[in-house]
């Protein structure tokens, strides 16, 4: 099966007063369809420049795509016009943000917002599309979805917002769901429930899924591949099982050493004491990476080699990759 | 364990008027913190866990009187905060302190971090400038921090270090009780682990009394001795932190329990969710406030408010069923 | 140990002056024309208020620098002698609205309650006055002086200062270092000036310089109307208002001189408060 979603060598920058900020560099993976991708790092890691410049939503100037493709069905983005491109947002490729409430226009309600689109991508008329709008409140499960298409963002709680979001970016069924940090501003029983939304629409319209968190519980819940990234490059990529199992590069092996766990109510072993295993030091600006692996400052096994040369991401083990002179 | 607890708070009430029209009439209460009951011994942490709008904020400015509560005495080493006026007040201040979450707005953008943590020092007129300025050197190095960065802005340190600047200054009159309110909630996974570690050297070494109050389950699972889940205002459940994590009683703690994600792919999870929205607090369910989203909810439920009731040892839990 | 704090004072004012080359431009505008008000009898080449019916609305040439006004007084001179009332209602008038302006958003901000309510009713009521009919009431009842001008012009600019200190301080009441202060034991008055004041700084440089402009046309207004510092004594902005309309086609340097005097202060007091608000916060630093 050929993927859905198909990046390769994508390199975006920012041209600023303090400098040229390498905010993603040479980053590529694939996506198929009804499958969930992770890309997962701190702030500052890259992961959400990568999202935006999937959808090509870098603001330009200061910022630049350099380099790279990112074919959705085979049509590389990167190399459509501006109109072309306005109509794949939304059609073929949809993103859903942090925060709803920045993401929904306040003035207009809900329902209106979701027929916009649909009447835009599908051509539809105003009484099919709002019909649509409808439906598809109902899909995400919002109780009531007649009089809720009829509300405005702000009488939504939090977690209705959120669905009435992914209600619009799924009303014209894309191929690709790029999600940002969809669950980061709920609360966490409200997350799992837009989780479990977020998978099953996902199993119904065979959607792909890239995925944007920090949160590593939610990349074991949800997703079947990992991308971890550090300072704007690919450190580690594997099967969600393989990368929790056995980590390789010591960037993720640290991070799964540094999270506490609620752990002792399903019979693991995580003794009350015990110190968190800390990564010492903190991110690198982007317009001052060093030399070397951005990591080795922090780096524990870290070398003359690591401080002087980039390790190249490469196949350590069967399809698991990972950029680090030691693993 | 038979001490006498460092901080013991008992019924503490909090309600909001909700003002309206051109006289700023009351026309109802946001009831924030209803009947609040809880201690914390020396050197013991208590967890204060409940989703937005539980009250669990409230709850930690309350205890310090940065709100006046409504209703309920706060007693810290004894003496009750709520009976003495703004001097002696002032006074008690140096025995409890207050780290927030946001490491953005809690340091003055204008002030020099060794200035912010001087202050509390300058305040209560403790030494002279130069005694002060040793002390803010040595608690730089306590938290972590280097001498030479006393002269440098906020602006010029990352979450994580702006963080220990807040703890530096929290520690600067060696309180006995600090509220930590999501001190870790606005940092980095890596930086978490090196703050939490931090407040727990701390403990150890100073023999301090934390209120933690957080969303993070893990978090407050790893630091706390014994755990409190509010719900709309009330604590629903109040245990030994092993003793919650291993069996939670209420059906909310269950259902929080269950819905945080993992970070082992290797556990298949049951669906186990429960539905809907936190009510508002302003005109939250009758009876138990947790009983729209409760998949056990009897008659008895909507009717009825279950009090917290002793449940064996150290242990209570607010609900009809359990 | 004033030695090295005066070092250092001047060492951040050279670090500020290489960094905001337009504040000191600003700053070098401002420092001429106070220094020509200040000195004007010695800088101005003639008497302001010697008239020569000779000269009646000479221009501009080797004597008369600007040209000289129907009643031949030397321009030029005028406008230097004129900064003196100028730039005294400019000034006087600015600082002090603001700063009354300040101490009552401060207060409604930290009082509240009726104290509050009482207080936004009342500057609700003098905002829905025009500024100029204000100070005309004000200038009306009190008779014309500079001082009266002064403060009639002072007065109405409360009203926004007040507004925008408030709402500026209710938000930073609510900062968490507010409440660390307050949790340390700090009072509510040094907080108030430690971790409030300094942080409304920004909202009122930018009012206040924006305000300096107004204040001088407020005054010319007043001056036309026979309300603003009484004749002869000069002001650019009865300059300008008594010749606008009659001569500014047979003699524009009646009109172009005071005008650009007065473009010139609200331009530099713009570039100097822009540079002001930014030199005065650390977090522009680096």
């Amino acid at each position: 099966m050929a993927p859905v979603l198909e990046v390769s060598g994508l390199s975006t920058v920012f041209h600023t007063r303090r400098g040229l900020v390498r905010a993603v560099q040479d980053v590529s993976f694939s996506v198929n369809a009804g499958e969930t991708l992770a890309i997962v790092g701190e702030s500052g890691c890259g992961k959400t420049i990568t999202a935006l410049s999937l959808m090509r939503l870098i603001p330009q100037p200061p910022g630049e795509i350099v380099s790279g493709s990112v074919k959705v069905d085979g049509t590389d983005l990167l190399k459509l016009s501006e109109p072309e491109m306005r109509k794949m947002r939304g059609s073929k490729i949809a993103m859903i943000f942090q925060e709803p409430m920045t993401a929904l226009n306040p003035l207009m309600t809900v329902g209106k917002q979701i027929a916009e689109m649909v009447m835009l991508h599908d051509g539809a008329s105003k009484q099919v599309a709002r019909d649509r709008a409808v439906e598809m409140l109902h899909h995400v499960r919002i109780p009531e979805p007649a009089r809720r298409a009829r509300e405005y963002p702000h009488q939504m709680s939090g977690g209705m917002r959120q669905r009435a979001m992914i209600a619009m970016a799924l009303a014209c069924k894309p191929k690709v769901l790029v999600a940002d940090e969809p669950t980061t501003a709920l609360d966490v029983t409200i997350q799992a429930q837009i989780l479990d939304l977020i998978g099953d629409l996902q199993k119904e319209f065979g959607t792909a899924v890239v995925l944007i968190t920090h949160d590593l519980g939610v990349v074991a819940e949800v997703a079947q591949r990992v991308v971890v990234m550090y300072a704007g490059r690919k450190v580690e990529e594997a099967a969600v099982g393989d990368l929790f199992a056995h980590p390789l590069h010591p960037y993720p092996r640290g991070l799964l050493g540094s999270i506490p766990r609620v752990g002792s109510a399903r019979g693991l072993d995580v003794s009350p004491d015990e110190r968190l295993r800390e990564i010492t030091g903190m991110v690198p600006a982007l317009n001052d990476l060093p030399p070397g692996c951005a990591f080795a400052p922090r780096c524990s096994l870290a070398d003359a080699k690591c401080h002087a040369q980039v390790p190249p991401f490469e196949l350590k083990q069967p399809d698991h990759f990972a950029a680090c002179w030691q693993a | 364990m038979e001490q006498t607890p460092l901080v013991e708070v008992s019924g503490l009430r909090k309600f909001f008027p909700i003002r309206k029209g051109l006289l700023r009439r009351t026309v109802g209460n946001v009831r924030a913190v209803d009947g609040v009951s809880f201690s914390i011994n020396a050197g013991e942490t208590l967890g204060l866990v409940g989703e937005s709008g539980c009250g669990k904020s409230t709850v930690g400015r309350t205890v310090l009187r940065l709100i006046e509560p409504s209703a309920g005495s706060i007693k810290i080493n004894g003496n009750d905060i709520t009976a003495v006026g703004k001097q002696d007040l002032r006074a008690l201040r140096r025995q409890m302190q207050i780290v927030f979450q946001d490491p953005f707005s809690s340091l003055n953008p204008r002030i020099k971090a060794g200035e912010i943590v001087g202050e509390p020092l300058k305040v209560h007129g403790v030494g002279d400038r130069g005694e002060r300025e040793a002390k803010v050197a040595d608690l730089f190095r306590l938290v972590g921090l280097r001498p030479a960065q006393m002269n440098n802005y906020p602006h010029q340190f990352s979450g994580g270090q702006r963080q220990r600047v807040s703890i530096a200054r929290a520690l600067a009159l060696d309180p006995g009780f600090i509220v930590a309110d999501e001190p870790v909630s606005a940092l980095d996974v890596s930086i978490q682990a090196q703050v939490i570690n931090l407040l727990m050297d701390l403990q150890r070494d100073r023999k301090l009394s934390y209120l933690f109050i957080s969303h993070n389950l893990a978090v407050v699972e790893h630091i706390s001795h014994r755990v409190a889940v509010m719900y709309l205002g009330r604590i629903v459940e109040y245990a030994d932190k092993t003793a919650l994590f291993a069996k939670p009683l209420h059906p909310y703690t269950e259902a929080l329990l269950a819905a945080v994600p993992l970070p082992d792919p290797a556990l298949k999870r049951t669906k186990h969710r429960v539905e809907g929205d936190v009510p508002s607090p302003i005109n939250p369910p009758s009876g138990c406030h947790f009983h729209p989203r409760c998949p056990y909810a009897e008659a008895r439920c909507r009717v009825e408010a279950p009090v917290l009731r002793d449940v064996g040892v150290g242990r209570q839990v607010a609900c009809h069923l359990r | 140990m004033s030695a090295t704090i005066s070092h250092s004072f001047w060492n951040n004012v050279s670090y500020n002056a290489r960094r905001y080359p337009l504040g000191v431009a600003g700053g070098i505008i401002m420092i001429v024309f106070v220094l020509a008000a200040i000195f004007a009898s010695a800088v101005a080449p003639l008497d302001p208020f010697n008239t020569n019916a000779k000269a009646s609305l000479a221009a501009p040439g080797p004597v008369y620098l600007m040209g000289a006004d129907m009643m031949g007084r030397d321009v030029f001179s005028r406008l230097i002698h004129g900064a003196r009332v100028s730039l005294a209602v400019a000034l006087g008038a600015t600082i002090i609205g603001s700063g009354i302006g300040c101490a009552v958003g401060l207060a409604c901000g930290y009082i509240g309650g009726w104290f509050d309510l009482l207080v936004q009713r009342v500057t609700e009521v003098m905002q829905a006055l025009p500024l100029l009919v204000m100070a005309l009431v004000i200038t009306a009842s009190l008779g014309p002086s500079l001082r009266n001008t002064i403060v009639a012009i002072a007065i109405p600019l409360i009203p926004t200062v007040a507004r925008v200190i408030r709402s500026n301080v209710l938000s930073l009441r609510e900062m968490p270092y507010v409440e660390a202060a307050k949790a340390t034991g700090m009072s509510e008055w040094r907080i108030a000036i430690i971790h409030v004041l300094p942080n409304t700084l920004a909202p009122l440089i930018v009012l206040a310089t924006a305000q300096l402009g107004s204040t001088i046309l407020t005054e010319a207004s007043l001056s036309f109307l026979g309300l603003g510092v009484p004749e002869p004594y000069p002001s650019w902005g009865r300059m300008l208002s008594e010749s606008a309309a009659e001569y500014v086609r047979t003699a524009p340097w009646l009109v172009i001189y005071p005008g650009l005097a007065i473009s010139l202060v609200v331009f530099g007091s713009n570039l100097l408060g822009d540079a002001l608000r930014d030199a005065l916060d650390p977090r522009q630093r680096d």
